[in-house]
């Protein structure tokens, strides 16, 4: 099956960012189609992550459009984007301190907790219902990603590779039709990153997912559809093999390998 | 042996109002990391708006719940109007607009109830040890911190009052309003002042009633740590039972400096609070 137009989950369109003189994005064009995982690679400071900022509505594009299933997102507040069946994570960790894995995961599940301020000051009947599914609702998420027993924990006395699934758990809890993941494989260990892989190629099921990461191997793995960024303009895209084997995508990393070799 | 129960007795009332002011200081802190300094003054106005209330309707009660609404729209509005504006430039800002605020308010309540006192009647009798008066206001101060404690527990809103505090970029993403919940915790903060301020102003209500009140509810935070709630509350009954200690013992002219030792003292052993878990080093 070909999606038309206003299936694609997230469509940027001629999207330019400048920071003063500085071009971070060129008239950049990317779409998600339901189910695939598409992923977004380039040698650092490409501007990937600016391109995830303006895609959840932290920056505001020069120009260029952002729309979801046919709606337009530009000019939207970053909490609306939950609402659009759209969550993402953070490079790094981000999680909550000082809150409880179990915390941490239900703040992501704004979507389902839908009550309003008032009904929340006012209906305490509901308000309970609301607590209890959203509960039920981040142990279940917690529990498919194997970290159901560190619930009552603080996340800074666990491991870093548990820490990034419940990042990822917090994602997962609003049940999004397009997850992001910005650097899932950071910081993780050889087997953690194949259950990664698995994982993710199981959520593809389920949502589509963008992905950026600097781990080739795993980038090539799991995505259908891979977007290469450098200096801000899309320099090539296509599946796996064809990137692969693009010039210019060799010359983009080979021209700053000293740098982008970080791990 | 009684004078020591009594004046045990009364530390704990007062530490009540101590507690509730630093609950009310530390609520804004958690959230904006602005100690509020205009804390005093709308629990002043509250209080004023309470004694005109009651003069008009002859009933105590509604003037008490006018002190508590008036707060909650009082500190939103702040928050709104006055803080929301100068927080992105520096906090430094936002805490000298609170001192503004805090002259401003005072000058204002001079000018529309007069800078003399108004005798502030009280429904229960206060007289003597361990008073019903003192009673309702240890009783109002806890069942206040108990509500407080299971709406940022255990309620959907509490959790996104928290994440808000916690990492409001993040929070943003997850589709809280964190605008929202910063004006919302900034109107919780000032219904316990306000209720602060009810307990603490009677029998007489002028301008600068609550300026000592306030100083100890600051001490009694930091004494507790700014990072933690039921520090502060400890912190203000701590400072309450000292302070009625030093006062009965060795006169109540040195309760100023018996504050101020004791914080110094506090903090030169504990800078970040009594019950402030020292903060790991982040790598």
């Amino acid at each position: 099956m070909t999606p038309s137009l206003t299936d694609h989950l997230l469509t940027a369109d001629g999207v330019t960012v400048r920071f003063g003189g500085l071009v971070a994005l060129k008239d950049v064009h990317i779409t998600v189609p339901p189910g695939s995982v598409v992923g977004l690679i380039g040698p650092n400071g490409a501007g990937k992550t600016t391109l995830f900022n303006v895609l959840s509505g932290l920056i505001t594009p020069d120009t260029g459009t952002i729309s979801s299933k046919g709606h337009r997102l530009s000019g939207l507040r970053p909490y609306h984007l939950a609402n659009h069946g759209i969550s993402r994570t953070l490079q790094g960790l981000n999680l909550f301190p000082g809150m409880t894995v179990l915390d941490n995961v239900m703040t992501g599940g704004e979507r389902l907790a839908k009550t309003g301020l008032f009904t929340m000051l006012t209906g305490l009947g509901r308000f309970e219902r609301d607590e209890r599914a959203l509960r039920g609702r981040a142990m279940a998420v917690l529990d498919e990603l194997g970290i159901a027993h560190v619930a009552g924990a603080y996340p800074s006395t666990l491991a870093y590779g548990v820490q990034k699934r419940v990042a990822l758990a917090r994602a997962l809890v609003n049940e999004p039709e397009l997850l992001m993941l910005d650097e899932p494989a950071g910081g993780l260990s050889s087997e953690e990153l194949a259950e990664l892989a698995t994982r993710i190629r199981d959520l593809r099921e389920r949502m589509s997912v963008l992905l950026i990461e600097h781990h080739m191997d795993l980038v090539m793995d799991v995505c259908d559809h891979i977007v290469v960024l450098n200096f801000g303009a899309v320099i090539s895209e296509g599946p796996p093999d064809v990137v692969r084997n693009d010039p210019a995508v060799t010359a983009a990393y080979l021209g700053s390998a000293e740098e982008s070799d970080d791990e | 042996m009684d004078y020591f129960t009594n004046l045990t007795l009364n530390g704990v009332a007062e530490g009540a109002i101590y507690a509730a002011l630093a609950l009310s200081l530390i609520i804004i802190y958690q959230a904006t990391r602005v100690v509020n300094f205009a804390q005093p003054a709308l629990a002043l106005i509250a209080a004023y708006i309470a004694l005109t209330v009651t003069t008009a309707s002859g009933s105590y009660w509604l003037g008490f719940a006018a002190a508590l609404v008036s707060g909650l729209l009082m500190g939103s509005v702040t928050e709104r109007l006055l803080i929301r504006p100068v927080q992105k430039t520096s906090q430094l800002s936002a805490i000298i607009i609170t001192l503004g605020l805090l002259l401003l308010l005072q000058g204002v309540a001079g000018m529309i109830w007069s800078n003399e006192p108004h005798s502030f009647s009280y429904p229960m009798d206060f007289e003597g040890r361990f008073s019903p008066a003192d009673i309702f206001g240890v009783a109002a101060v806890l069942g206040t911190a108990m509500l407080l404690f299971a709406l940022y527990r255990w309620t959907p809103l509490g959790l996104r009052m928290r994440a808000a505090a916690a990492h409001p970029e993040m929070a943003r993403m997850l589709g809280v309003r964190v605008g929202l919940m910063l004006t919302l915790g900034w109107g919780i903060a000032t219904v316990v002042g306000a209720l602060a301020g009810m307990l603490a102003a009677p029998p007489f209500v002028y301008p600068n009633v609550l300026d000592s009140v306030f100083v100890y509810g600051l001490a009694a935070a930091v004494i507790g740590g700014l990072d933690n709630p039921f520090g502060s509350l400890l912190g203000g009954f701590i400072l309450g039972i000292s302070l009625s200690f030093v006062s009965g013992y060795l006169g109540p002219e040195l309760m100023p400096l018996a504050a101020l030792i004791i914080l110094i003292l506090v903090l030169s052993v504990r800078p970040d609070g009594l019950f402030t878990r020292p903060k790991a080093r982040k790598v």
